[in-house]
């Protein structure tokens, strides 16, 4: 079987609608920011990891619904409450008073449900309580390590290939995560730590698209004649040459995320739901923003003659 | 080696065997093929951080405190009822306690939280007990009558007649080192125990045995429970002499192929506290090979340190933290507010870095708060393992169907090589007994996804080749070339990314980082090696020229 053998798609003369695709993508996300700012007053729905507080999951042997819940604890002073996958499972983002500890929080919650819903077997599985400057550290860490990897590849790629690839796989990664982050401010999908490695890990894959195209744009260009093509050719071909593999290897990796946001269980649904969108934003952004903004950087600076820099170093072969 | 097929076949099988061993190994070690995080196995996480309102403290002081809190944590392990627990510092100022399989999570805050209390006692002479002995036994027959201790001691003494033969057939240095002194009240005890009645009247003398070091009694790991409860009884807490109390020893002693704990005779009172004590710290002194722990106390502290040590000149000094005696050295001179332990030739300086964290665990100039609680119910783990294994299998499912279906016999190849991938994945995990929590069984999911992503770049470069008209073996060869280059430079980036995860994540995100980065190594090896071995392998019987499937 082949998919998209031969094929001769001007991915590069697209990129002006690419732009305004992104562009308003982009727009939609950062205004989902602005609004959540005004309105909850964080740019995402930050977890408790992030923000400090406390929260009971509990568990039903029988169905329970929210609103069950809601005035088993006391109907409109009840802490917030969402469903939690299944139906009978629910996270109460207790309110913590200084000192108590919520091990009494959780006990207390507990009691009160079972007196008000009977036989309805409650249990307690899950307790977190996270300190708020505990939580404002890990916002910083959790920026700071987005950006010490941007530094990284970008030197990383600037060495293997030439700095302008580097600098069009970060634009294309930043975009990636900006849009990423859109999408959860726009949902108010929780941000819990395995939230940040889901984005650290889009950032991975997104490069690891790029560089396979980048590593093609980077082979034609050393071939014979390269100096003297129009270079939007060029990397349109790179682009077509290497689009097989692009499908598949995200058509692979979609598969397996779809099985796990099927059959994984709730804990962690949000995260597999990021990296699907990571998946196809990247698989979008290596053709529509990383190759173009490679041809743009090269159009301003005009840094580029193919052969300047023929002697690259090789790796080992196995 | 590598150019032969068969040499690289049995390098394959060789991996593939080891990376199995690793888990099996694993498993008859710790009865899990893989070592389970928190969020999978329950338990509970604490973080805890030194308690600083007004921003005075150094760093440097509060790397300290965080030092000696986890020494208090450390001696405090067995009061947890867990195996193992997971005490780590991280960031020079906080501690992480990791519990797993906790039951009553009020009781191990509090014994985190627990303020810990360091005395100085003098050691006294066993031959001060001796009358007391007897009456303690006494007082147990007639709190617990014969029967019952019987019934109690018969389980004791069938382990002491085997500690016994250990000892008389095995072991004879365990009592010629002791002191001769003492050897006819040992023998005294060996014989006696020998008969459960006489035993049964001498419930608690017939544990002990004459210690190594003097005013201490050893007692077998085994019997540490029974002796324990004994001391708890209030007729035996009435039956000491006045002024006069037993403490176990914290470190296990071997002798000739058995362990003993020691149990120490000590003064009641103690001389002074840690409230005293302001510094201690290690030090190495190179001209003796020597370590040594240099103390110093406040001036009231030193006063009356100097009075004791200056009266007891010759005796042993105990260094008792939370009721369990952490040292005792020997006092040789009179010592005033500044003084030193020496650890005896060829101590490490480890030992002596231990003990001067001991004793400034005494005094914590403040006050430790947990800033991070988690617990996780043991039920939610399995689902979370349950879940993650049925989604993982219907992933691997899709994959190998998905290969297949498009490359062919190369699609089963890689099939193969994916095969070696999981278990290498597996192998290195266990192998670097690495956790595996929540989003480490994604990783490894997300993994199986990518790890394809090498095979499938080196296929479409075959097919480029087979295109441009090569011969089946060239083009093999040239697209397993060409793809390198892609391989290697996407693999090094998310190498880069997994690496900063780990640096940055705790817990779960660090165990998702490690599983990404050793899929990365796993898919290299299979894809560029494994893969390429199968290939050579599935093109030996064909001739340059015949078609292959791919």
């Amino acid at each position: 079987m082949r998919l998209f053998n031969n094929a001769q798609y001007r991915f590069i003369e697209a990129r002006k609608k690419a732009y305004v695709v992104s562009g308003i993508v982009l727009a939609i996300g950062i205004g989902a920011m602005a609004t959540n700012i005004a309105s909850l007053g964080s740019w995402q729905n930050y977890g408790v990891d992030f923000v400090g507080g406390s929260l009971v999951q509990v568990r039903f042997e029988q169905p329970v619904t929210a609103g069950e819940l809601r005035d088993a604890l006391g109907g409109a002073q009840a802490p917030p409450i969402t469903q939690f996958g299944s139906d009978n499972e629910f996270v109460i983002r207790a309110p913590l008073n200084e000192d108590a500890s919520i091990t009494e929080v959780a006990e207390d919650l507990e009691a009160s449900v079972s007196a008000n819903l009977p036989n309805s077997g409650v249990e307690v599985v899950r307790t977190e309580l996270v300190g708020a400057k505990v939580g404002a550290e890990l916002q910083t860490k959790a920026l700071q390590a987005v950006l010490f990897s941007f530094i990284l590849t970008l030197l990383y790629l600037a060495f293997r290939f030439e700095l302008r690839f580097g600098l069009a796989a970060v634009i294309a990664t930043a975009h990636d995560i900006l849009i990423t982050l859109g999408f959860l401010a726009l949902f108010r999908v929780e941000i819990a730590l395995p939230t940040v490695a889901a984005i650290l890990t889009i950032l991975g894959y997104s490069l690891n698209d790029t560089i396979v195209v980048f590593d093609r744009v980077r082979e034609n260009m050393r071939a014979k004649g390269a100096r003297k093509r129009d270079p939007v050719d060029l990397v349109n071909e790179s682009i077509n040459e290497t689009l097989p593999r692009t499908v598949l290897t995200s058509g692979t990796t979609l598969a397996v995320l779809t099985a796990l946001l099927v059959l994984g269980g709730a804990v962690i649904r949000d995260f597999t739901i990021v990296l699907i969108l990571g998946v196809v934003i990247g698989t979008y952004s290596s053709i529509f923003v990383a190759s173009p903004a490679l041809i743009e950087i090269q159009k301003r600076w005009g840094i580029a003659d193919p052969e300047r820099k023929k002697d690259r170093p090789q790796p080992a072969t196995v | 080696m590598f150019k032969s097929l068969r040499g690289r076949l049995i390098t394959v099988a060789i991996v593939v065997l080891t990376a199995g061993w690793q888990l099996y190994s694993h498993k008859t070690e710790t009865g899990q093929w893989l070592k389970l995080g928190l969020d999978l196995q329950g338990g509970m996480h604490l973080v805890l951080e030194v308690d600083d309102p007004d921003g005075t403290m150094t760093a440097e002081a509060k790397s300290d405190m965080i030092d000696r809190v986890d020494r208090i944590i450390r001696t405090r392990i067995d009061e947890f009822g867990v195996e193992e627990p997971l005490i780590q510092k991280v960031g020079g100022e906080r501690l992480i306690v990791e519990l797993a399989g906790i039951d009553d999570e009020e009781q191990a805050k509090g014994i985190v939280q627990r303020n810990a209390f360091l005395e100085f006692k003098k050691v006294l002479p066993t031959s001060d007990m001796d009358g007391a002995l007897r009456r303690i036994d006494r007082a147990i027959v007639a709190s617990l009558g014969v029967d019952s201790i019987t019934a109690l001691g018969r389980a004791v003494i069938q382990e002491e007649t085997s500690n016994l033969e250990n000892l008389l057939f095995g072991a004879d240095t365990a009592t010629v080192d002791s002191a001769t002194a003492a050897a006819d009240s040992a023998a005294a005890a060996v014989a006696d125990s020998i008969e459960a009645e006489e035993n049964a009247l001498r419930p608690f003398s017939s544990l002990l045995l004459i210690g190594d070091i003097e005013g201490t009694y050893l007692v077998a790991a085994a019997d540490r429970p029974v002796a324990e409860m004994f001391l708890a009884m209030s007729e035996v807490e009435r039956a000491f002499p006045r002024e006069q109390i037993m403490l176990w020893g914290s470190e296990l002693v071997g002798q000739a192929a058995q362990t003993f704990y020691r149990l120490y005779v000590l003064e009641e009172d103690s001389f002074l506290t840690g409230a005293e004590l302001e510094d201690a710290t290690a030090m190495r002194d190179p001209q003796f090979n020597q370590s040594q722990v240099q103390f110093e106390f406040s001036r009231a502290g030193g006063r009356q340190f100097a009075r004791f040590s200056g009266a007891n000149i010759g005796n042993y000094l105990a260094i008792v933290l939370d009721n369990e005696v952490m040292s005792a050295p020997v006092i040789r001179d009179r010592i005033g507010a500044r003084g030193q332990i020496e650890m005896g030739q060829g101590t490490p300086l480890e030992e002596a870095r231990d003990l001067a964290l001991v004793l400034r665990a005494g005094a914590l100039p403040a006050r430790i708060n947990i800033v991070e609680e988690r617990t996780v119910g043991p039920s939610l783990g399995q689902d979370s393992i349950d879940q993650g294994r049925i989604a993982g299998l219907v992933g691997i499912g899709l994959v190998v169907v998905i290969m297949i279906a498009y490359y062919g016999v190369a699609g089963f190849l890689a099939v193969g090589a994916l095969a070696v991938y999981v278990l290498l994945v597996l192998g290195g995990l266990a192998g670097l007994n690495a956790t595996l929590t929540v989003p480490g069984i994604a990783g490894l999911i997300l993994s199986i996804g990518m790890a394809v992503d090498a095979n499938v770049l080196i296929f479409e470069r075959i097919r480029e080749e087979l295109d441009h008209g090569r011969a089946a073996r060239t083009a093999v060869d040239e697209g397993f070339q060409h793809a390198l280059s892609a391989i290697v430079d996407a693999n090094i980036t998310t190498l880069i990314t997994a690496l900063i995860l780990f640096q940055f994540g705790t817990g779960p995100v660090q165990g998702f980082a490690v599983t990404l980065s050793i899929g990365i190594v796993a898919s290299f090896f299979s894809a560029l090696f494994v893969t390429r071995s199968f290939f050579l392998a599935y093109l030996s019987g064909k001739k340059a020229s015949d078609p292959i499937s791919i």
